[in-house]
């Protein structure tokens, strides 16, 4: 069987199993209708945050930054999870206490103010699209790799499975379709991984095997592949590269916080039974995130590892030493027909080179030395690695095939959550909550599915144009996140003071401050070629990358939070004494 | 103790505990996985550099351990100034 026909066999099959537990856990739990997760076990209520949390962003995008990033692309790693941390000791337990269904609802009622839930509103809006273009970004790169078509094709079949999936499968309890997302999507990433490990390292476990040395030899693999790039003219794979140490940090904390403030995230802690399972539920989560996440470097390494010495089997410079055209491995093709990964031969010698030729002194030794003429490849997409990494190794059809399912797994579960959130903040919050009270229930669903459809068509548009790659334009919207709601959210619980004109004025200034930044690089709402300014270190302010900028965003809310607070006036008494509710899990009887 | 008391107790030693864990959270990723990870890289942990590991593996164990120690210490909290469910 050809690996297209496995493809779709497989992809086809997951789907099966997705529709098949729908249908089953909606007959089995009508009354349970819009809390899912309730009376769930917190593990496998972790299980299901973590298929829900985890995009295509984080399964397909990931370890290929990290991949040509190096050490740097830890930003990814730390901040995807260590956000988990501030959302179960600073949010989780106290939003779970306060018992409210939607993030915009909590700030709605705690700063006493529509105002305020029509800002978080916004916010959440804001958010969610950008979220959901990275999304469409990486659901279009699986379908166009398992149809073998252009990526615009892979992304009209994208948008158009994902707007019958969020549409049948929405509202429902979807907590156990994630829990089978999960599954596969743990099981799709961590496969090939133990495969390629053991071809390389012979280690099974691929968070030991990256540390090992190379199978049969005395080098470490990291020092292999330091010693490799640096031969091509690139900086060491450990060191610290791609960007400066400033903006690790502020991008690793930008994500942090947007993950603590992200509203389709939180909501899942609004429905665990008790306050101490929103803290526990937090702490599954991530043992089920880290599973991926601590394999995610592994699988970067080895790529770009295998992907060096695909390109670079002889030695370099050797004019023997680069891989013919005409003999080049069956995956090039697959991923050429995608437009993807482009080459081009430059000094005509029938063979390819990858090497830094933005490195002036090696760029002009190769030229001597080598007769070398720049890399030769115009386009390496980053999305596409840890989809090709499979096809790289020379695993067999059926892992790859289960990889591809697994990316559209880990899409799929993320949009869907998602569009409903967009749809249920247009619908809800705005329609009903606040504009038009009387609204039937039927017309609330229509606005919210046109909503969806809406969102759907802009977000696959920009899809197209991306701002970046999957994962950049998913940080894009952590950073946002980290800017607008997180303060928000941490003020009404830490700061009982805390007031509703201080509270609106920080969430705007964040908001406004960051996406203003964002616009200025990535172009007016992200629309291609609308940029002021070209998105390079040189233009930006002191240098901060537009993916890092959420942090400063975060701080000038709470700066304008703290200063609007003092010259208004407090909160009425009552909300402060909420405020103190919220804090404990019960109401002591200590006398 | 009154009950007002009682609950300034539970909010301050909750604040302990956040700031313990949060700074061991800060330590780890932004100390040893970012600012000190150069220095710590003439190390080495599992064959790994050891700045490299945090980054990319370390932290990530802590974050983990992080959440069960403040479910664990919360809930202890809970019982002893008796605001725990059930």
């Amino acid at each position: 069987m050809d690996l297209k026909t496995l493809s779709l066999l497989v992809v086809g099959a997951t789907f099966v199993i997705y529709i098949a537990i729908a249908i089953w856990a909606k007959a089995s739990s009508t009354s349970e209708f819009y809390v899912a997760g309730k009376g769930i076990p917190p593990v496998l209520n972790g299980m299901a945050t973590a298929a829900d949390w985890m995009s295509a962003a984080s399964f397909i995008s990931m370890a290929g930054l990290i991949a040509f990033l190096g050490f740097t692309g830890g930003a990814y790693l730390m901040g995807w999870t260590g956000g988990y941390v501030l959302m179960a000791l600073l949010l989780a337990p106290y939003l779970r206490k306060f018992g409210k269904f939607t993030v915009p609802e909590f700030i709605g009622d705690r700063f006493y103010s529509t105002t305020a839930r029509i800002v978080a509103v916004i916010s959440l809006l804001v958010i969610s699209i950008t979220y959901v273009i990275g999304q469409m970004r990486g659901v279009g790169i699986a379908f166009s790799n398992i149809l073998e078509v252009k990526l615009e094709v892979g992304l009209l079949t994208g948008m158009a499975v994902v707007f019958i999936y969020a549409v049948f499968g929405g509202m429902k309890g979807i907590t156990y379709t994630q829990i089978a997302q999960y599954v596969i999507m743990i099981f799709a990433y961590t496969v090939p991984a133990v495969f390629i490990s053991i071809q390389l390292t012979g280690v099974a476990f691929p968070q030991i095997g990256l540390g090992s040395t190379l199978a049969g030899t005395d080098t470490h693999l990291l020092q292999a592949l330091d010693q490799t790039l640096m031969d091509l003219g690139f900086a060491a794979y450990t060191s610290v590269t791609g960007m400066t140490m400033t903006n690790m940090f502020l991008l690793t904390l930008a994500l942090m916080i947007g993950t603590a403030g992200l509203p389709h995230v939180i909501i899942r802690f609004f429905t665990v039974p008790r306050v101490r399972d929103a803290r526990k539920s937090a702490g599954w989560a991530l043992v089920f995130i880290g599973i991926l996440y601590t394999t995610a470097p592994a699988v970067g390494a080895m790529a770009m590892y295998n992907f060096i010495n695909t390109v670079q089997p002889g030695e370099i410079g050797s004019p023997q030493g680069n891989v013919v055209i005409d003999e080049r491995p069956d995956w090039m093709l697959r991923w050429e027909r995608t437009g993807l990964l482009q080459f081009e031969d430059k000094n005509d010698d029938g063979r390819l080179q990858y090497y830094n030729d933005g490195n002036p002194e090696f760029a002009e030794m190769a030229r001597e030395e080598y007769g070398w003429e720049g890399s030769e490849f115009n386009r390496i997409d980053r999305d596409i690695m840890v989809l090709a990494n499979p096809q790289i190794a020379g695993l067999p059809n059926w892992v790859i095939a289960l990889v591809a399912a697994g990316g559209i797994a880990a899409a799929l579960s993320t949009a869907a959550g998602l569009l409903l959130a967009i749809a249920s903040a247009i619908s809800h919050d705005l329609l009903k909550g606040i504009f038009a009270p009387k609204i039937s229930e039927k017309k609330e669903l229509m606005a919210g599915r046109i909503a969806m459809g809406g969102a759907i068509l802009l977000a696959g548009y920009l899809g197209l144009n991306p701002p970046g790659f999957a994962a950049q334009v998913v940080a894009l919207a952590f950073g946002l996140a980290a800017a607008s709601l997180f303060p928000a959210l941490m003020m009404g619980i830490f700061m009982k003071k805390m007031n509703r004109e201080g509270a609106i004025a920080g969430m705007l200034v964040g908001l406004g401050s960051t996406l203003l930044y964002i616009f200025l690089f990535k172009g007016w709402f992200f629309f291609p070629g609308t940029n002021v300014f070209p998105d390079t270190a040189e233009y930006w302010l002191f240098g901060i990358n537009p993916t890092g900028f959420g942090v400063i965003g975060a701080i000038l809310n709470f700066i304008v939070a703290f200063l609007v607070m003092q010259v208004t006036k407090a909160p009425p008494e009552h909300i402060q004494h909420l405020v103190e509710e919220v804090r404990v899990p019960r109401v002591g009887t200590n006398p | 103790m009154t009950q007002q008391e009682s609950r300034t107790a539970y909010w301050q030693a909750n604040l302990r505990l956040l700031t313990i864990l949060l700074s061991i959270w800060f330590i780890v990723s932004f100390g040893f996985g970012i600012l000190l990870s150069q220095p710590l890289n003439n190390f080495s942990i599992g064959g790994y550099p050891l700045g490299f590991w945090f980054a990319q593996q370390g932290s990530i164990y802590t974050f983990i351990a992080l959440i069960f120690i403040y479910a664990w210490r919360m809930n202890v909290l809970d019982r002893k100034f008796d605001v725990h469910e059930d």
